[in-house]
């Protein structure tokens, strides 16, 4: 069992309903992101740490034009992970990049540096099961948990074989679309989270389009929980840090409740 | 029987291609190779094809002996006038052709990025005539720099969205156009216009574009008894060279070149995927893409915005790899010269990207008869050259 798997297993068997916020590292700026890590970090079961990529094609436009903007201050996919380390703070943290910047320094490589940066998983969203064995084989061999992205369009033979190579959490993506908030939670969210329960044990999570405590609770009822990404990355740039980790415990408060 | 150069499968050209997507594109992409498939076996397809070709393009297009500029370049040469299809350049081919496939897949909406637009006007031109929406993604820059394209998209009933991220040009089109393409996939086709993408499309494209290759190998014979010493075409994503390649192929004593751009010279901002780039994956698959050392993709330049790209269709790296095909590449002055020279010799203004294959040939390194794919009109470029011409 993978450190993350264990981590969120440990919360789920306790009855809790897991919360994992995702940032882009380099916001609000530099020197700001490892502290403002450490402030999310802090409600959080597990933390998502999107590492700044050129062309993040799943991203709408709040975690895109964070990027952009971390890029500029000199951010870049593998600078971040080093960035990253520099917080102090038990929570897990989870990588979330596209496959470039890996297929870029060598699978092996990046999977080491991920490992001797802290991080315990990784999240790549433009990988499609068929072509991620070797980069599979790699984070296992680094202790990084695997956690793949199941579609309300993935069919109930992909979800299978999408669940099989799962060894943090599977990522139930809530509708179609890029990042970014809904007015309303997916009424597609219920049966995509169905069909991994039925494919694996493996915790499920929630993302894309939850972006209000109601819409996690509503989540989380089928769901293990919920992985909240371009809500608080507006409010990291907006409010602060202790802004994000605020709102952050008021989706806690829901989550629990 | 698959021709050698298909791909294979998963859609690979040898190490290049794949299929390099979020899960949710899966399906989508599943369902177009299998209506691809289907399509390619049916012979209605086929013949319903053909006749839009014929009536709607106005194929074949003429393969043109250029004998003024021939002196110029010390060489024969033998344009194959695509300039001269309808909207002005080889786009409509792939785009009738996906655009019908799309409607024989019950799609409601489709939706194309552009670089010069001329794909952009080819797809709205499909679209109209197959009564389905269209929403075309443009970069801010080259909705600036294109803007008669973008009025021809407009009244041709399309939707055009300038994209402001990242480089705002083609890259940054076809970004957007996959996110809309996620968001809306169980309705929408995206009709891709150049051999790029995840597969199936870099197959789809070519095959479509094929038309190109057949016609031209067909007229050469026609005109001077044999083939062409040399086949030179230029290569942004290469859907045009793409296409003309595959008709000469299996020709051996061929020489295939393709010329991308060299910008402002390859040692400034250029977009020479296959001369400067390294192994990547960009929108889809896995190709030669210009980048940095932690995988960024870097910001191409050209002067033609058809061109301006940091990544190469997967069938193009594959034949460097191989060696069946050799890239070279010109720059945005020697483009521009060459843009001048045809209008002055022949009476024929050639889009910026084919002035690129056209600056190739003028360096006088070719023998006996090269044909050339001109694959686009100029008059989008007229405001581009007089600006550059007066700086």
């Amino acid at each position: 069992m993978t450190a993350l798997l264990d981590h969120l297993e440990t919360a789920r068997s306790a009855g809790r309903k897991l919360l994992v916020p995702y940032l882009v590292a380099g916001i609000p700026d530099v020197a700001g992101f490892p502290r403002a890590l450490e402030t999310v970090a802090a409600v959080a079961d597990a933390v998502e740490v999107g590492l700044p990529y050129s062309d993040p094609l799943m991203d709408g436009p709040v975690i895109a034009s964070a990027s952009e903007r971390a890029i500029r201050s000199g951010v870049g996919p593998l600078s971040a992970l080093e960035l990253a380390s520099t917080a102090t703070t038990t929570c897990p943290r989870i990588a979330m990049t596209y496959y470039n910047p890996i297929h870029r320094v060598g699978e092996p490589e990046f999977c080491r540096v991920a490992a001797a940066a802290g991080f315990t998983g990784i999240i790549v969203p433009d990988i499609p099961v068929e072509e991620s064995a070797s980069l599979r084989s790699a984070a296992a061999e680094h202790d990084l948990a695997w956690v793949p992205l199941v579609a309300p369009t993935s069919s109930a033979e992909r979800v299978k074989s999408i669940a099989a190579t799962a060894t943090g959490f599977i990522y139930a993506v809530s509708t179609l679309g890029v990042t970014g908030a809904r007015t309303s939670l997916s009424e597609r969210a219920a049966p995509v989270v169905a069909a991994c329960r039925a494919a694996s044990d493996l915790p499920v999570l929630v993302g894309i389009g939850v972006s209000t405590p109601e819409q996690a609770r509503e989540a989380s009822v089928s769901a293990d929980g919920v992985v909240v990404g371009s809500a608080v990355v507006r409010h990291v740039l907006e409010r602060g840090a202790e802004a994000a980790a605020e709102w952050l415990a008021s989706v806690r408060t829901a989550l629990d409740a | 029987m698959r021709p050698e150069n298909a791909p294979d499968h998963a859609g690979r050209f040898g190490e290049f291609g794949g299929r390099f997507v979020p899960e949710a594109l899966m399906r989508a992409l599943d369902e177009l190779e299998r209506a691809w498939e289907k399509a390619r076996a049916d012979a209605s397809f086929g013949h319903e094809l053909d006749a839009l070709l014929d009536t709607v393009v106005g194929r074949p297009t003429p393969l043109y002996e250029a004998k003024r500029f021939s002196e110029r370049a010390g060489a024969r040469v033998l344009l194959k006038r695509e300039d001269l299809a309808h909207t002005g350049a080889h786009k409509i081919n792939n785009t009738l052709g996906q655009v019908l496939l799309a409607a024989r897949m019950g799609k409601k909406r489709v939706i194309a990025e552009t670089g010069a637009g001329q794909h952009g006007v080819a797809t709205a031109t499909a679209a109209a005539y197959f009564g389905l929406p269209c929403v075309v993604y443009m970069g801010a820059t080259d909705v600036g720099r294109q803007h008669l394209n973008v009025v021809r998209m407009e009244l041709l009933g399309a939707q055009v969205v300038p994209v402001e991220a990242g480089s705002a040009t083609l890259k940054d089109a076809i970004n957007e156009a996959l996110r809309d393409w996620v968001a809306n996939v169980e309705d929408t086709h995206y009709v891709i216009g150049s051999v790029v993408g995840p597969h199936p499309y870099p197959e789809i494209v070519a095959a479509l574009q094929t038309v190109i290759g057949n016609e031209a190998r067909a007229q050469c014979h026609e005109l001077t008894g044999g083939l062409p010493d040399e086949v030179v075409a230029c290569v942004g994503g290469g859907s045009n060279a793409a296409g003309l390649f595959r008709g000469f192929y299996r020709d051996e004593s061929v020489a295939l070149v393709g010329v991308e751009a060299a910008g402002e010279g390859l040692n400034g901002r250029h977009g020479a995927s296959i001369t400067k780039g390294t192994p990547g994956v960009l929108h889809g698959a896995r190709s030669l893409v210009l980048q940095d050392d932690e995988g960024l993709i870097a910001h191409a330049h050209s002067i033609s915005a058809g061109l301006d790209y940091p990544g190469v269709g997967p069938e193009h790296a594959w034949l460097a790899a191989t060696g069946r095909a050799r890239y070279e590449s010109a720059t945005d002055e020697e483009a521009l010269e060459a843009f001048r020279i045809l209008g002055e010799t022949e009476g024929i203004l050639p889009a910026l990207e084919p002035a690129h294959a056209l600056a190739y040939v003028l360096r006088g390194k070719t023998e006996g008869t090269v044909l050339v794919g001109l694959s686009g009109r100029g008059d989008k470029d007229v405001a581009t050259v007089a600006s550059a011409l007066d700086g």
